[in-house]
């Protein structure tokens, strides 16, 4: 009898102990974007920070349109001055950027709940940024992004549909491993 | 004095009632401003805080929060259903953002374990009183001689 008993309450906990195990192994802010293999929503925002590197590049005032960008891989960086992980990624995001510029790739820095001013201040502390940052007033874009927090990296490939989606600071190792393999055709010559 | 005191109340209260027994046809008759604000208030209150901890957009003070009731106040007064503008955000964030999970495959678990659960607990409880009250008063719950009971 008492055996029975033991063996019923064991067959309740062990589902539920692998349960709450499993639950433990898992990234609670990682959350599956149903984005990534979607085309990439649309865009048009200003330019308040013109790429160290832009020689015919956009000027502050000037608007990017992901329209225009068609063609071109899209690395679009979310970031803010008050976000601490995003120091980790800004030297690599800024290097990468510009060993693809030639190659028909183009970042983006989207500035999330910021002032420009502070943005700018921020990139000079930094050292500088290769490619342009864009303001996105009341966050639209990053809603239409679907952002949880910053940074938050996407990649978007040619064909203008979302490739692949990153929570938190970025790797070069990792940048590389999701833009080779989608470089336009004519620039990986 | 009383039937005077009695029309006052129920004066007093004839505006509000409509707007909990809400139908189309007596919202209408509102203030298109307090019927927006209600209805985006509902559809606020089902939309999680991406940037919170299990909070909803209606109930968040952070500042995307505020955006994303902005986005809900816009699409609702531009004549979208309160279901197109949930969806606009589960094509964005994924089914994640409902706070109430839809029915829906594994979601479905949600739902019915609870009422498994409870009904699996009734029926052991059932089963343990009836058990215990089968026993005569005082008897040891083992198996002992029945009958007599042991006092003192």
């Amino acid at each position: 009898m008492n055996w029975r008993r033991a063996a019923i309450a064991t067959g309740f906990a062990i589902p539920l102990v692998a349960l709450f195990s499993y639950g433990m192994t898992r990234d609670p802010r990682e959350i599956p974007s149903p984005l990534p293999g979607r085309p990439a929503p649309d865009f048009a925002l200003e330019v308040f920070r013109a790429g160290d590197d832009a020689r015919d590049g956009p000027s502050p005032g000037d608007t990017i349109r992901f329209a225009d960008l068609r063609g071109k891989v899209v690395v679009v960086n979310f970031w803010a001055s008050w976000c601490l992980a995003c120091r980790d990624e800004h030297e690599v995001l800024s290097r990468v950027a510009r060993a693809y510029a030639d190659r028909g790739v183009q970042f983006l820095g989207v500035l999330y709940s910021d002032r420009p001013a502070s943005g700018i201040a921020w990139i000079s502390d930094m050292g500088g940024q290769s490619y342009p940052s864009v303001r996105d007033p009341g966050s639209r874009t990053a809603i239409e992004f679907g952002l949880y927090g910053v940074p938050e990296t996407f990649i978007i490939g040619t064909d203008g549909r979302v490739n692949y989606k990153h929570i938190g600071p970025v790797t070069e190792q990792l940048l590389i491993e999701k833009i080779e393999p989608i470089l336009p055709p004519v620039a990986s010559q | 004095m009383i039937a005077a005191l009695f029309l006052m109340v129920a004066l007093l209260a004839l505006p509000v009632t409509p707007v909990f027994s809400a139908t189309q046809s007596t919202l209408a008759a509102q203030p298109s401003d307090t019927l927006l604000e209600a209805r985006v208030r509902a559809v606020a209150s089902e939309l999680r805080c991406p940037v919170c901890q299990g909070e909803s957009i209606q109930d968040s003070p952070s500042a995307l929060a505020q955006e994303m009731r902005t986005i809900v106040r816009e699409q609702l007064a531009a004549g979208k259903s309160p279901e197109d503008v949930k969806r606009y955000f589960t094509d964005k964030y994924g089914e994640w953002i409902l706070l109430r999970p839809r029915a829906v495959g594994w979601n479905v678990l949600v739902y019915v374990l609870p009422v498994i659960a409870l009904l699996v607990g009734a029926a052991v409880v059932m089963r343990a009183t009836r058990r215990w009250a089968a026993q005569p008063q005082g008897a040891p719950a083992g198996p002992g001689e029945p009958g007599k009971a042991q006092t003192g």
